[in-house]
Formats: structure tokens, sequence, C-alpha cells
């Protein structure tokens, strides 16, 4: 305890002598002339709380109801819309005069949608059933360009229809195909009802497909590589380049209480099953709609629909394991691997995730729409999940999820390190900055 | 003395001030709150309503506790058409299912409701009833009997 002490009162020493030196020498210092280059933090962050020497600006309000988002080399903005603004179904942000705000707004694409994805000189773009590519002139969309179509013929669907994108460094593009269903059962949503066995949804739908990213005219079901097979709906998927790896976070099933109030009381039904933080090989299969994982168990369940009990392991037990859980129903809508050089080192490599936030929690309070960070080395997760930023709600507890103000949809990392969040209510957009931890020691 | 004048003083200025600031909202409220209570006891609203239990139990996952739905996916039911019009046709949705694009308070959805016709015909008619008057919705409630006309003809 006391030693413990003595340690603090060295380090506040340590640190303020630092802090002095510095003030000293400041007009030339590196890191200052750096600081003071970047745009001025929001005096609120946007709304948003972050970690001590981070700040958030504003970039632009309302730009519709905002799905991913990309940021190219020049540091233009393309977000994809969920529902057309002014008839357009991406919209361009660009920041003519450098101060931060974007100043300049345009739009093309007459589909809503989710993904939008930089890629070797192109912008590609889907639609809930098809991926579009626009190449790029002196980096940006030309005026009525016409785009290729690159994949077509994705299954129409009423839910979990968002296709997210990814790409590695061999030439293929892959895609989220969602479940169209929450479990696969033999009457949807309907207590008690036993799930399809085997489950026909999973041919051509829950789980990622890879294609050639360059050829055009691809037909899903006829070009479409099944790369892994039983994630329920991976709206956060992304290649990590340092690990030569794909990676994805599963949406979990619901309604466990509703549909099976024999095993499961509304308690247990908020807070399982786990949200998967997944790793994926060519040919895995995760399970959905078999298995859903339990966080507090540990391991892979059956699922109630194929006679699961809430404890029984079944035909899950050799299903490949999650590298990491979330808690049930945050609804994990982006994944980001930092590679930028702005923020400080622990962040490298790690992952960002965007959690959209619940709506099926009830009768307990919703919960998630937060953006999270998990640590990575060689690949895997090297520590515990933490908050990175929070308050987007705007409101300490939320009852139902139309009461969030905001909820964090998508995340793309800015030329120089900063990183771009996306809000899917009112479409606002911000710009997440470190700056140092002297600045944030000043205020 | 001179400590209890001042407090006297106190509250008279606080009663003159508040008396002031209410004339016009808050008093027009408080004779339109207390009025039920003077005549009789019957105009009392039970505490809980027979199809709040149900609602929660079979409808609030989707549409949420305050009847809002969830944008882009599920629905609000605070004064939609569907809610506020033909018993018909809500009672035909809790029966059937809902699926395909609809329109509801200017945005598309495009998804499925399972049909809830396990539930019985008084379940029905309470849950309709309590969201009919519920959300800031003021519309009459649904009897069992409705319901089991609607199934009979639906065959559920
Ligand atoms: C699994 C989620 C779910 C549950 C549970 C559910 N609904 Fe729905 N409901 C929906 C969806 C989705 C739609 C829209 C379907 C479509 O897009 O065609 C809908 C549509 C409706 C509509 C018509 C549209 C509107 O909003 O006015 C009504 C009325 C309605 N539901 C009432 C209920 C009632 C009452 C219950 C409980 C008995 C219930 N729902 C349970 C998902 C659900």
């Amino acid at each position: 305890m006391y030693l413990k002490h003595i340690f603090k009162i060295a380090y506040l020493l340590l640190i303020s002598s630092f802090f002095y030196s510095c003030d000293k020498q400041s007009t030339d210092s590196e890191t200052t002339s750096n600081v003071s280059n970047l745009p001025v933090a929001d005096k609120d962050n946007g709304g948003i709380e972050l970690p001590t020497g981070f700040g958030a600006v504003t970039v632009a309000e309302s730009v519709g109801k905002a799905r991913h988002l990309t940021v190219d080399n020049n540091g233009n903005i393309y977000i994809k819309l969920r529902k057309l603004e002014n008839d357009k179904g991406v919209i361009v942000l660009a920041d003519t005069t450098g101060d931060g705000k974007f100043d300049v707004k345009s739009g093309f694409a007459d589909y809503v949608g989710t993904g939008v994805h930089l890629y070797n000189g192109y912008l590609y773009v889907s639609s809930d059933t098809s991926v579009y590519r626009y190449k790029l002139e002196n980096s940006l969309v030309p005026e009525g360009a016409v785009p290729e179509t690159i994949v077509s013929g994705f299954p129409t669907q009423r839910s979990h229809e968002a296709k997210s994108l990814a790409f590695d460094n061999a030439g293929h593009m892959y895609v989220n195909v969602g479940a169209p269903s929450n479990a696969c059962m033999e009457t949807a949503r309907t207590p008690g009802s036993p799930g399809l066995d085997p489950c026909p949804q999973l041919e051509f739908q829950a789980g990622i497909w890879q294609f050639d990213a360059n050829k055009p005219n691809q037909v899903h079901q006829v070009d479409g590589h099944r790369y892994a097979t039983g994630i329920r709906n991976s709206v956060a998927l992304e290649w990590n380049t340092s690990a030569n790896s794909l990676y994805a976070v599963q949406h979990g099933r619901d309604q466990l209480s509703n549909l099976f109030s024999e095993f499961y009381n509304d308690e247990q039904s908020a807070e399982l099953p786990s949200e998967e933080f997944l790793k994926i090989s060519d040919g895995d299969d995760f399970g959905w709609p078999y298995c859903y994982y339990d966080h507090f168990q540990d391991k892979k369940i059956l699922a109630p629909e194929y006679g699961g009990d809430g404890k029984k392991t079944g035909r899950c037990e050799n299903v490949v394991p999650p590298i990491l859980t979330f808690p049930a129903h945050w609804a994990p809508n982006d994944l980001l691997f930092y590679t930028g050089d702005m923020f400080p080192e622990k962040y490298k490599n790690g992952a960002f995730i965007a959690f959209h936030g619940s709506w099926n929690r009830g009768p307990y309070a919703q919960k998630g729409y937060s953006v999270v960070f998990v640590p990575f080395k060689d690949g895997m997760p090297s520590g515990e999940w933490e908050q990175f930023a929070t308050g987007f709600a705007g409101a300490d507890s939320v009852m139902s999820t139309s009461d969030a103000k905001h909820r964090p949809m998508g995340l793309a990392q800015g030329p120089d390190g900063s990183i771009y969040i996306s809000d899917s209510v009112e479409g606002k957009i911000w710009r997440v900055l470190y700056y140092d931890e002297k600045l944030a020691s000043l205020d | 003395m001179n400590k209890i004048y001042f407090v006297f003083a106190f509250c008279a200025w606080g009663l003159i001030s508040c008396g002031g600031s209410s004339s016009d909202s808050s008093t027009t409220e408080t004779v339109a709150e207390t009025k039920p209570t003077q005549e009789e006891p019957k105009e009392e609203k039970p505490q809980v309503h027979p199809g709040m239990g149900i609602y929660k139990t079979y409808c609030q996952v989707c549409h949420q506790a305050n009847g809002e739905g969830v944008p882009g996916m599920n629905p609000p039911l605070t004064q939609t058409e569907y809610v506020l019009g033909e018993k018909e046709r809500i009672i035909g949705i809790v029966l059937n299912g809902l699926s395909g694009e609809i329109q509801v308070k200017g945005e598309t959805y495009n998804n499925v409701m399972a049909s809830h016709s396990f539930l019985t015909d008084q379940q029905i008619a309470n849950v309709l009833s309590f969201v009919r008057s519920s959300f800031g919705n003021d519309a009459d409630a649904v009897t069992p009997e409705e319901v089991a006309a609607v199934r009979a003809s639906s065959g559920n």
C-alpha cells in the first residue's frame, strides 16, 4: 500500500517534470506542431466520450440514414445510405478548406444498401442484392459514372440483408450473406417451432461468400465460393492485412425466452447468446442455426430449436469457437483494424468494433451503442476489450431503441490515422483524433 | 419572533409567485386532473391494462416498450394507419402475421412478423385494446367476438 503511494508520487513528479520541459521548448517540438495542425476538437467531442488524449470533431450532421463509410487518400468521405437522400444512395463529403469541417456534399447511386469500400482504384458499393464498382478518376467518382456490376443475384431477403464487403491482398472480395431468419425455425419466430434440419438456408445464405474482386457480372449462386458457413449475420466484416486473415463479428440469435420460455427466462434471453468475434479460415463452420455461444458456460450450446435446453452441447462440440465474445444483442455493425500512426502504440493492429446497440433485450434496458477496442497481437486478441467511444445514445438508460439519439454504425480510417464513425439515426459523422497526453492534461 | 415573521413573509412570497406563474396552464390541468376523482370512482382506469402483460411478453421485443419500433426493422405502433384503422385488418395482422413491403408513417418496412394465432381470442382482444389505447393512441377496444370472427374467416 505504502509503496504504491511512493510510486504514484514518483510517477506524478516524473510526468510533471516531463510536461515542464516540454512547455519550455514547445515552440518547435515535433509533437506540438503535429497537434496544432490537427483540427480543433469540438468542446463536447460532438457529444461522445473518449479516452484521455483523444478528441472528436463533428465533420457533418444529418447526411441521412448512414451505413458503412470509407475515406480516400485525400480525406474525402464516402457514406452509404439505407434510405435515398435527394435520390442518392452514396453521399460524398469533402473538406476543401482544411478546417476539419466538411463543406462539399455530393452524391450518386440510385440504390440503398450497406457496403462501401475502396480497392485498387475503384469504389465498391453494395445494394442488398448486388455489388457494383465505380472507377475513380483523379481519385473521385466522376459525375454520371455508370457502375460495373461485379456480383448480382443475392437472394432478396427481409432480414439480415446487409451486404458488407471486405477485400484481401490476392484479388478476392468477401461478402456477408446473412441468414434470412432468426434460427431457421419451421415457422419463423413462433414459440416452440422446431428448426429445419438440415437448415436449407445454409446453402446460399448464413455465411461469407468469396468472389473475384475484378471480374464483372458474376452471379452469387454460380460464381461465388462459400468461404465460411454457419454465421447468422456479420455486418462487421474485415480483412486483416497483418494477420492475412478474414475476421467478422456475428449478431447472435434472439428471443430465447419468447420462443422457449420453458428453458429461458427474460433475463437469460437478454444476456444470451454472445456476440461472437470470429477469425475465419476457408471452410469454417460456426454452427448457426444449430448452435450458439454462451459466454457464461464458455462453450457452444445446442439451440432449443434443435433439442437444446440451455445446457446440452450435442452436435456443437466441434464447432469453431469465437476468439472473443461480447455481451448479447449489442449488434456489432462494423470492424476496423487500426493501421494508422496517429493513435498510441497500443492501438496498432488492434480492432475497433462499432456496436449499433440492442433492440432485443426487453424488458431490460437496451445496451451497446458504443465503439469498443480490442488489443491484438499476432492476429489474436491480446487482452480484454474496452470501451473506446461511448455516449452516442445521449441517455443514461435506453429502454426502447428509439430513445437512442445516435447509433454508431460504420467505421473508417483516414489517411492521417484518425478514425471516422457514422450514425444511422441522424447521419452525424465524427472524426476521432489523438492529440496527446499533454494537451489532454491542460484542459 | 423576527425569524418567524421572516419565514411567513417568505412563504407568502412563494405562494404569490407560484400562483402567478401557474395561472395559465397548470391550474387548468389540476382542475382537469382532479375532476374524475371528485365524481365517481368508476371513471378510474384499472392500474394495469389486461393487455399490457401480453404486449410485454409477445410484442414488446420488436415494437419496443414505447411502441416506437426499431428504425428500419420493426414499424411503430404509435398513431399508425394500421393500429387506428379497421379492426379486422389489425386483428388479421396478429392472427396471420405480416410480411412484404409496407409503408408506416412515411418509412418503408420490409420484414416478417410471425403469426400469433396461438394467442386466445381474449388475449388478442386485450393486447389490441391495449395497443389502441396506449402510445398516444385513442381508438376503441377490440372484443374477443371480433377476433373470433376474423379467425373463423381466415381459418386460423
Ligand atoms: C418478431 C418481431 C415482432 C413481434 C414479436 C411482433 N411484431 Fe408486429 N410487426 C413486426 C414487423 C417486422 C412488422 C412489419 C412487417 C412487414 O414489414 O411487412 C410488424 C407489423 C405490425 C403491425 C402493422 C404495422 C404498424 O406498425 O402499424 C401491427 C399493428 C403490429 N405489428 C402489431 C403487433 C402486435 C400487437 C404484436 C404482439 C401480439 C406484434 N406486432 C408482435 C414485428 C413484430
